[in-house]
């Protein structure tokens, strides 16, 4: 492993990516759903969610320190390379541009959002129902975080069409054709969820 | 009427690789069938530029003419090709002819492609068959396979596929995708094959195959239709195997 780091660096990136990262997003995405069922539903899910056994060991190994290294070390990774959208205009083109925008996107916001919930809840603010309506009664949040819930869902979407690649299970353009509209219904599947939710607070 | 037709090229120009470029345009008398080379000779001949200032003629590289060697890849209208292969009456003028930025600028439209050729090395892109005695003939490579990596074996190393690249760039080590499919032939060649763990372990080492971020822009690019991003795939999945056998313990070496 001496003189592969890197490649074990880029494959633990492209794992992360999805156990756990991008399966906690969707359990997030689907817990927040419980808001369009009222306030006492979302308030029941969420309590439960944060008054799981061993919450702190789950939240550091399930959520933060995977998403970390997954955040710093792809803000790597994007910064190194050098688009050319402009004289390669191709579909797989745009999609590698993307992926890279809507990571640092989606780091941005997610800086945010847990700066405003759970390090608040951290400093004795309770994460509630109310806390999200008040947040979201400004229009500006609505659109960040309209943004940041289609960013890190399209990341995601696309993230797990290149690591189906990057770890040798679609080889066949014939399979990686069809992946590309496997991921992208993710994509669809969960951007409805997402905004279902975020509308339920408005 | 053919007489009076003439040919706009605008190329950038560069004196050494330490100068800045600047771009010089000419206009040359049109002929039938010109490519791209035909017309830098015409410049050669006659280096005289569109302003009618006498100038140094086009340094570029060139070798076998048919697309096969690699040697005079550039970018054409915004697009890395062979310069042999591009016919002046299938190209939008005013012609804009560029040296491939990957690559250190020589003079001009030559580049140096030699990091190119240290890939090679470092992924032992050939077969060892010496022996210290007579080793006999090798296994037979079924036709169909042949038929198969005969595809693979066109890469030339013009280095289309780096320019095309968004991840081979001055801030990455990426060796860039033709490597990556090179390993995939000499891996499938029953003799290359005795040395399968070396190749994919030198594939795996830094700047190796993980830098690719599957933008996919090689296969569009390359000028031989090789299946780069396919062979990426497949040495994506050998080097997940590999990584297990060497992070675990394996005494399957080659198989």
């Amino acid at each position: 492993m001496a003189d592969n780091r890197e490649f074990f660096y880029r494959r633990l990136h492209s794992l992360l990516g999805v156990i756990p990262v991008g399966l906690f997003l969707t359990q997030h995405l689907i817990v927040n759903h419980f808001a369009t069922q009222g306030e006492e539903a979302f308030n029941t899910a969420a309590g439960f969610m944060g008054s799981l056994p061993f919450v702190y060991l789950l939240e550091a190994f399930i959520i933060f320190l995977p998403l970390l290294f997954h955040g710093i070390y792809g803000l790597y990774i994007a910064f190194t390379a050098k688009n050319n959208l402009g004289r390669f205009g191709y579909f797989r083109n745009v999609m590698f541009f993307l992926q890279r925008v809507t990571g640092v996107i989606t780091l941005v916001f997610i800086a945010w959002h847990v700066w405003e919930t759970r390090i608040q809840a951290l400093l004795g603010t309770e994460v509630n129902y109310q806390m999200m309506e008040e947040i979201l009664s400004n229009p500006l949040m609505v659109v960040f975080y309209i943004v940041g819930v289609l960013s890190a869902v399209f990341h995601f979407a696309n993230g797990l069409w290149s690591f189906f690649v990057t770890w040798g299970i679609t080889v066949s353009p014939r399979s990686q054709r069809i992946m590309t509209y496997v991921t992208m219904l993710v994509f669809v599947a969960l951007s409805i969820v997402g905004l279902r939710a975020i509308f339920a607070f408005v | 009427m053919s007489e009076n037709k003439t040919v706009r090229i605008i190329v950038t120009r560069q004196e050494n690789m330490d100068s800045a470029p600047y771009e010089e345009e000419f206009v040359i008398p049109y002929r039938p069938n010109m490519n791209v080379i035909s017309a830098l000779m015409e410049i050669q001949r006659n280096p005289v530029n569109a302003k009618g200032e006498k100038t140094t003629p086009i340094t570029w590289d060139m070798n076998c003419l048919e697309e096969v060697c690699g040697a005079c890849s550039m970018v054409i209208n915004g697009k890395p090709r062979q310069s042999c292969a591009a016919l002046v009456d299938k190209l939008e003028q005013p012609i804009r002819l560029a040296p491939m930025s990957t690559f250190p600028v020589i003079r001009d439209l030559q580049v140096d492609r030699n990091r190119m050729f240290d890939s090679l090395k470092r992924i032992k892109a050939w077969i060892p068959i010496d022996g210290t005695y007579e080793l006999g003939p090798g296994p037979r490579m079924p036709e169909r396979k042949r038929q198969w990596a005969y595809e693979l074996s066109k890469c030339m190393t013009c280095g289309v596929c780096l320019e095309a690249c968004p991840n081979v760039n001055s801030k990455s080590d990426f060796m860039g995708p033709a490597f990556i499919s090179l390993v995939r032939l000499y891996n499938s060649h029953p003799t290359g094959a005795m040395n399968k763990d070396e190749r994919l372990n030198a594939l795996m080492g830094d700047g190796g195959l993980q830098d690719c971020g599957n933008s996919q822009n090689c296969v569009q690019a390359c000028p031989k239709g090789i299946p780069l991003t396919t062979s990426i795939a497949a040495m994506n999945r050998a080097s997940t195997v590999q990584s297990f056998r060497n992070f675990f313990g394996s005494d399957h070496h080659v198989d």
